[in-house]
């Protein structure tokens, strides 16, 4: 993409705005931007109008804007108050308090890891079943997908009461809730996957009398492996929702979860969204970790570069 | 395969025996008959191929001696047990009409795939691949992925990979049917070469003519609607042939009769349908 800006010295600036990424991704932020801050106007103005009647003040609009840009609970928070907040709990405070929101983030993501580590692992393990096991084929297919069906908000008290009740508390409840979010996309793509070698390659297997384990390993497995990094990178994602609504019912006192409630009980509308744009950092961040292990993985594998 | 069983030493050097062979696929109003009432002897160290047009059971039949699809009706023997047999005992190479590479392999490492699956000796099975591929003449091309090649070079090494394991008998269906004349004319000079260093058995599938001819020392003509044998011709190339000999009155003679035959079963007609 940028090769030819790069080795065509006349290209004028513009062009290979245009050319690379940068361009378009910064027009997006500032139109979201500019959206924003009129939403905190418009949100934000009555209780402001109220406020200014009531002591009986002249007001212009610069004085409107700018008094709905500063509250402190406001309904819409602007963005640099969210930025001064994201500043303050994660580059001011030590990691280790309970008000950093690394140290928050951090008790999000152990679970996540967990959770989509267990997950992937289930999902692949039912892919295999599936793939191998005429009967698991017909029976389990339906429950797989009944199990995406119920709404997590709704299983997940259930299943910290349950687990509770047997003494696991901590990391695990939340993990499992987001084992089972995460574990559908993995079994499905790896059907597919394990589905894709076509028939010449499966017959090649045949001509050689290869076993079932050796036609997995060889031939299936390597064949899936393109279909797994898809299933993995929508599979990390809902794993952090997972762990996260994991967190709201156990009234934990950590985590981006218990961070998101502890916001919404005091109004802390500020927290909530610092929260917010915590989560959706970290969540591009496990999905462009799994981008990177992708690429170096299937490049080794010999795909065209 | 060393066979103990006497009722099978009686046809031991025929490496395939078929008789009375026939294969439907479907039922009833939709059934097709892919080979109906096929006799057949292939002998040890013979280059046989099998021609006609699309639909006429040439792959199918091969596909049986391979043991990748079951006859529903006569016998077939290979190797004097059972084509199942054969396929256990890994007893015959099969080169498809596509390379069938693994494209996350490299070249050396698809050439390995066989050995590996039969847990062959290490050093054995580097030593192995690297003959063949020298063989084939990819000497170099080791470490290419699949990708970095062309279809030539992909088809030889899917050759170098059935010849790995040294099978008496080399089944190929339509190698080089996807490939350039130019290419295809190359890699059919290197096939006979093989032939006569090895002395294997290969079996041959191909729907060209001058190709059939050139290789063959018996050319199995077979028509379509139902698939069946229609006039087996045998021949006697000379052992040092080179492309020119395709100009030569032998071959024409051969080839004229190759397309009679084909005539004969109504080859030519309703191609379509």
């Amino acid at each position: 993409m940028t090769d030819t800006a790069i080795t065509s010295p006349g290209v004028s600036w513009i062009s290979r705005l245009k050319d690379s990424r940068v361009g378009p991704v910064s027009f997006m932020i500032l139109v979201i931007m500019v959206i924003w801050y009129a939403g905190a106007v418009y949100l934000n103005a009555p209780r402001v109008i109220e406020q200014f009647e009531r002591s009986k003040v002249q007001w212009t609009a610069s004085h409107l804007m700018d008094k709905t840009w500063s509250m402190e609970r406001p309904i819409l928070p602007a963005p640099h108050q969210v930025v001064v907040e994201l500043n303050e709990t994660i580059f001011q405070k030590k990691i280790t308090s309970k008000r950093s929101l690394v140290f928050h983030a951090w008790i999000t993501t152990s679970s996540t890891l967990l959770g989509f580590t267990m997950g992937s692992i289930l999902g692949i393990l039912l892919a295999a079943g599936i793939v191998h096991v005429r009967t698991l084929d017909r029976s389990l297919m339906p429950w797989i997908i009944a199990s995406q069906t119920i709404p997590i908000l709704a299983i997940a008290p259930m299943i910290v009461v349950v687990l509770g009740n047997l003494g696991l508390t901590g990391v695990i409840p939340k993990a499992i809730i987001s084992m089972y979010l995460c574990f559908f996309p993995v079994a499905i793509g790896m059907v597919k996957g394990l589905r894709s070698p076509d028939p010449l390659q499966m017959d090649l297997m045949r001509t050689y009398s290869a076993s079932t384990s050796q036609i997995f390993w060889k031939l299936r497995w390597p064949s899936s492996v393109p279909f797994l990094f898809a299933s993995l990178k929508v599979a990390v994602a809902i794993s952090l929702v997972g762990a996260i609504v994991g967190e709201l019912p156990t009234g934990a006192v950590a985590g981006l979860g218990a961070r998101l409630l502890a916001g919404s009980y005091y109004g802390q509308t500020v927290q909530i969204w610092s929260a917010l744009v915590g989560a959706s950092v970290l969540g591009m961040a496990l999905v462009f970790s799994i981008g990177l292990i992708e690429k170096v993985t299937l490049k080794a594998m010999g795909a065209k570069s | 395969m060393s066979n103990p069983d006497p009722a099978a030493s009686a046809s031991v050097k025929k490496v395939v025996d078929a008789r009375k062979l026939s294969l439907v696929f479907g039922e009833g109003e939709s059934a097709v008959h892919a080979l109906n009432d096929v006799d057949l002897a292939i002998e040890d160290g013979e280059f046989v191929s099998f021609i006609g047009p699309s639909g006429c059971g040439k792959t199918t039949l091969m596909r049986v001696i391979a043991d990748l699809e079951k006859p529903t009706g006569g016998e077939i023997m290979v190797h004097g047990g059972t084509p199942e047999q054969a396929r256990i005992d890994r007893a015959y190479g099969y080169v498809f009409q596509a390379p069938a590479l693994y494209p996350w392999r490299t070249v050396r490492r698809n050439a390995l795939l066989p050995l590996e699956l039969m847990g062959m000796d290490k050093a054995l099975r580097e030593e192995r691949v690297a003959k063949y591929l020298r063989l084939v003449g990819l000497e170099g091309f080791e470490k290419k992925f699949p990708w970095q090649l062309s279809g030539g070079m992909q088809q030889r090494v899917s050759i170098a990979r059935a010849l790995g394991f040294e099978p008496d008998l080399l089944l190929m269906d339509e190698p080089f049917g996807a490939l350039d004349e130019i290419t295809r004319d190359h890699l059919n000079e290197q096939l006979i070469h093989l032939w006569q260093e090895t002395g294997k058995t290969v079996i041959f599938v191909t729907h060209s003519i001058p190709e059939a001819v050139f290789l063959s020392t018996k050319i199995v003509v077979m028509s379509p609607r139902p698939g069946r044998i229609n006039k087996i011709i045998n021949c006697s190339p000379p052992p040092d042939r080179t492309l020119d000999w395709r100009e030569t009155n032998d071959f024409l003679e051969v080839a004229h009769e190759v397309r009679e035959a084909l005539r004969a079963g109504h080859s030519y007609d309703d191609q379509g349908a």
